[in-house]
């Protein structure tokens, strides 16, 4: 024996009896549960046969999924952005049609269908069962009635009735309510399968995709009975134990934060050029509109277009399926000057009657270079306000330098810079604050991490490494109005009762409010913004003279190419891409406001001249009124 | 003292083979009922796969490196087997661990792993190396095993079995469990000692349940209430229900099958074949695949029975009886008396590695059986 430990003596014989004991004891379990399933088998083969082999071989089940509505999607007034409309289908059934190939060729002629797609539908209706209805394509109102007036020519193909997405705004609702589109591999991935089980669309951008579990629905079904051959019979109620049919849940009917009204006037303030336009209710961080130009027609999506035009749009130069509102960065260039004085009144590095004289440039105490004003010109003896409302650049290189990067950018960041604002749907950018620690961390040269007094200097007047988007600019610019108390911007505001058109409202969602500046200074500010559009040498005067209400606003000029030393920046000898881009943040009225703007326009050439014009604009339809309902997508 | 000679004497290793083909190993009967089996199961897919020869083809191929599998198991003496069970049972539990890191980069389901020339699911390696590290364990310890030896073993079989069960792949972690469970059984535990334990098991289920996926519970839930899911699961149970009923005892006849060829019955080369052949072959198709199924299962505990060793006895006894739990959990969850795991049928469903590692299995009984040691008397 060399096995086993020493206290322990193995006994072969004993040892042998209890394992033969527990194979016996084992086989007998084996036996036993052999004879549980040949019960089990016995019981569904035999005593149940006959239910069985009815509902085999002559009639039997199928369930059948019954697809949910989507939910309707609303603006703040219960204006209807995002619907289902009846959509004609063209549908060919395979089992009476003689000729596949000829009859998809004579539709073909008619326009009815895509000769591209010759092949792949053949196959499609090829391999379906015979008496099953397969898609061929979607039909205009025109197309259909083309067909209907044909279709005694046509065995075997017919047109019916289905719901399609359909955005009457079209390419104004673009960059909030998204799109929906057909289910891809990728979106596979994210979903429930059953619970999509007979949905052809889902959505990929906007509200559509961020709020697709609300707005789909719960899927329903219902039993059919169909012969041996599977054709559906008739609906039937089988009164038995299996299943029963189920209605399905519609999704949920969402309202918007957005004013169409005020989205339409956004967007055709914008016109033609390249721009994006946000706008915040500053009491609740409610967005009233985002525009984007140059933008696409959501219907195409929803409709489905062809892999040409969708290069064709995606590789356009302009970018219109770029939302600019959340995914532009842009230089803020002097908008970012009220936030500054507010830092610096706050660090005590400037009194309101601090007093400086502007002769045009700059140097930093022991260089040679010369920061000059970007606008050109002398302003003289200038204090805070008038720095504010003549934009000198001067005063606030030194108050950067004063500062401190460090200080200033913090500052910065408590308006909400350099962080996606939250806003619920995807697509944000951060932007950027700089700060020594931020190159630190984005550059991988030891000498590139190095911060430079000329950096600051520059941070000061918006222009450097600092980054905004639109997005980004109005909340600040709401959270300027309301003085300091912020909210996160927000698009879902409720959500409406298909049963009932009741709706609930969301509360706002507050953020930590910013209070550690005093009254004084957020009135000072204010009234230098309110100076920028009304008073002398106020860089947005001219764009404002006339209006009924009071704006407080800041213009800004982001430079898109450097200028050397030497040289003056002279629009005409510059390509249309590089010009400057125009910017403007803005709120009204003044003393009791009620929407805060952040515009940007691409290289429009200077705030004042590309940006406050759209602020006026917008600004003039949010206290008027504008007939939206005028405004009509073009027809699908 | 011969027979403890006999149990322990290295000689045994060099030992000329009782039975052999050639001077090889080779167990006639049991092959002779795996032919049996497999080619009841070929004729049984060409039906559910509508006749496409090409997956025909390669569950043949499959089989055939099956056959390959079983001749060199049945050849590699018991101890040697025992040697080796260690390394391998660390091998794969390794792994595992391997896949489980993979799976946390990659994202979702990870049970394969690439080793460039051949996808590997380490868990199949685990359905036999679970039981053989039990049985290595008992073998040169006195049984009926104490409780801090059952203790070691229960380590030895929930590890890999939980890991399994995190990838997530539950019917695997169960039959891994199984067979590391039966071991334990077989080594001879008092029926007081299982009492207990089972309590305790029962007494885990709370944790179990908040430790599964949530796919994983709507699994259950379904098989508690089929019509909660009618588009999903629990249309495949009822429809494989129907499928077996009207069978009958004669069945439709080969091909003949209108739940199959419509397109009613999911899965039906995989998982759920065994519903394809009652509604063709009725129950009396089913139950010549039973007996078939029982002829191996008790092939396999005759060789159990009669075999020398500790390691041996342990390993065959639970070779035959997780093979019994394949075929039973398999045919209970398509006739509705189980929760839908994704268990295949053993040598009958199209699937690769399955097929593989139970071949192996019945290599290593041929060899259990093959390399007694005659006995003086």
């Amino acid at each position: 024996m060399v096995a086993g430990s020493s206290r322990q003596f193995k006994d072969p014989w004993q040892e042998q009896r209890l394992f033969l004991s527990r194979v016996i004891a084992a086989g007998i379990i084996v036996v036993l549960l052999s004879g549980v399933l040949v019960t089990r088998l016995v019981q569904l083969q035999i005593w149940n046969y006959e239910r069985f082999s009815e509902l085999s071989q002559g009639n039997r089940y199928r369930i059948d999924p019954v697809p949910p509505t989507r939910g309707i999607i609303y603006d703040r007034n219960m204006v209807v952005i995002a619907e289902n409309r009846p959509n004609w289908e063209l549908v060919a059934v395979g089992e009476q049609i003689n000729n596949l190939d000829r009859t998809l060729r004579s539709l073909e002629d008619l326009g009815l269908v895509d000769p591209s797609e010759h092949d792949t539908l053949r196959n499609l209706v090829r391999s379906h069962r015979g008496f099953e209805r397969v898609k061929l394509s979607n039909l205009s109102e025109e197309q259909a009635a083309t067909f209907a007036v044909r279709r005694h020519l046509f065995s075997g193909v017919d047109i019916q009735e289905a719901l399609a997405r359909y955005y009457p705004f079209g390419e104004m609702s673009a960059f909030t309510v998204g799109y929906v589109g057909s289910i891809s591999e990728t979106d596979l991935q994210r979903i429930d399968r059953s619970n999509y089980a007979g949905t052809s669309h889902i959505g990929k951008t906007g509200i559509e995709r961020a709020y697709e579990d609300r707005l789909h629905g719960q899927v329903g079904y219902r039993q059919l009975v169909v012969n041996a051959q599977g054709r559906v019979l008739e609906n039937a109620d089988m009164g038995n134990d299996d299943f029963q049919s189920k209605a399905p849940l519609p999704g949920e009917n969402l309202v918007l934060s957005i004013d169409m009204k005020l989205q339409i006037a956004a967007h055709e303030a914008l016109g033609d050029v390249r721009g994006a336009v946000v706008a915040i209710d500053p009491r609740s961080g409610d967005v009233l509109a985002i525009a984007s130009t140059p933008s696409f027609d959501p219907n195409r999506f929803a409709a489905g277009m062809s892999r040409r035009d969708f290069v064709a749009l995606n590789t356009d130069p302009d970018k219109p399926l770029f939302n600019r509102a959340l995914a532009g960065t842009y230089p803020p260039g002097s908008t970012v000057k009220p936030f500054i004085a507010l830092t610096a009144l706050q660090h005590e590095s400037v009194t309101p009657d601090h007093e400086i004289y502007c002769p045009g440039e700059w140097r930093l105490p022991g260089q040679t270079h010369r920061y000059r004003e970007g606008r050109g010109g002398v302003h003289g003896r200038v204090d805070l306000h008038h720095a504010i409302v003549r934009s000198c650049d001067v005063y606030f290189y030194q108050l950067a330098v004063a500062m401190g990067i460090e200080y200033l950018s913090g500052g910065l960041t408590a308006f909400g810079f350099g962080a996606p604002t939250g806003l619920d749907i995807a697509g944000e950018q951060s932007g950027i604050v700089p700060s020594p620690e931020w190159k630190k961390k984005n550059f991988s040269r030891r000498e590139d991490q190095v911060w430079f007094p000329g950096e600051t200097v520059i941070t000061g007047i918006g222009q450097g490494y600092m980054l905004v988007t639109p997005l980004q600019l109005a909340s600040a610019g709401a959270t300027l109005a309301a003085r300091g108390t912020r909210f996160k911007p927000r698009l879902l505001i409720g959500s409406a009762s298909g049963a009932t058109g009741e709706t609930t409202y969301l509360e706002p969602v507050a953020l930590p409010t910013i209070d550690d500046h005093s009254a004084e200074d957020w009135q000072l500010v204010s009234d230098a913004m309110v100076g920028v559009t009304s008073e002398q040498g106020g860089t947005a005067r001219s764009n404002m003279i006339g209006a009924e209400y009071s704006v407080a606003g800041k213009t800004g000029t982001a430079q898109v190419i450097g200028i050397a030393q030497d040289q003056k920046y002279r629009e005409e000898d510059i390509d249309e891409r590089q010009r400057d881009h125009g910017l403007f943040v803005a709120f009204a009225p003044a003393d009791a406001p009620r929407i805060a703007l952040g515009i940007v326009v691409e290289n429009g050439g200077g705030g004042s001249r590309a940006a406050a014009p759209v602020a006026r604009k917008v600004l003039d339809a949010f206290f008027a009124s504008q007939d939206y309902t005028a405004y009509v997508a073009g027809e699908p | 003292m011969s027979l403890a000679s006999l149990e322990w004497g290295r000689a045994a290793a060099g030992g000329r083979k009782r039975r052999g083909f050639g001077g090889f190993v080779v167990d006639m009967p049991l092959l002779l009922i795996l032919f049996a089996v497999v080619g009841l199961g070929m004729i049984v897919l060409y039906s559910a796969v509508s006749a496409e020869s090409g997956l025909l083809l390669r569950q043949a191929m499959r089989f055939g490196v099956g056959l390959a599998a079983f001749f060199v198991a049945a050849q590699i003496p018991p101890h040697y087997l025992r040697i080796f069970t260690p390394w391998l049972y660390f091998l794969g539990v390794g792994l595992l661990l391997v896949v489980a890191v993979e799976g946390e980069i990659g994202k979702g389901a990870q049970r394969w792993l690439d080793l460039g020339f051949v996808r590997f699911q380490p868990s199949e390696l685990l359905k036999l190396a679970v039981p053989m590290m039990c049985a290595w364990f008992m073998h040169e310890r006195r049984l009926p095993p104490t409780f801090p030896q059952l203790m070691v073993m229960g380590l030895i079989v929930l590890t890999p079995a939980i890991l399994i069960g995190e990838q997530p792949d539950l019917g695997t972690a169960l039959l891994v469990a199984a067979a590391g469970g039966l071991t334990i059984l077989l080594a001879g535990i008092s029926v007081r000692v299982m009492l207990v334990f089972g309590t305790l098991g029962l007494g885990t289920l709370p944790v179990l349940w908040s430790l599964m996926h949530d796919y994983q519970k709507a699994r259950v839930f379904t098989f508690l209430n089929p019509e909660t899911d009618p588009l999903g699961t629990g249309y495949n149970i009822i429809q494989s229900k129907i499928a077996i009923g009207s069978g009958g005892l004669f069945g439709k006849g080969w091909l003949m099958g209108s739940q199959a060829h419509l397109e009613f019955l999911p899965e039906r080369s995989t998982d759920f074949i065994f519903a394809v052949m009652a509604e063709e072959f009725g129950l009396m198709g089913l139950c010549l695949l039973l007996v078939l199924y029982l002829a191996l299962v008790g092939r396999g505990l005759y060789i159990a029975a009669s075999a020398q060793d500790t390691f041996s006895r342990l390993l065959a006894g639970a070779l035959s009886l997780t093979f019994f739990v394949y075929v039973f959990v398999n045919a209970g969850m398509v006739s509705g008396l189980l929760p839908i795991v994704g268990v295949p049928l053993p040598l009958v469903s199209a699937g690769g590695t399955s097929m593989v590692t139970i071949m192996t299995g019945f290599g290593m009984l041929a060899s259990i059986h093959g390399h007694r040691k005659l006995l003086a008397a």
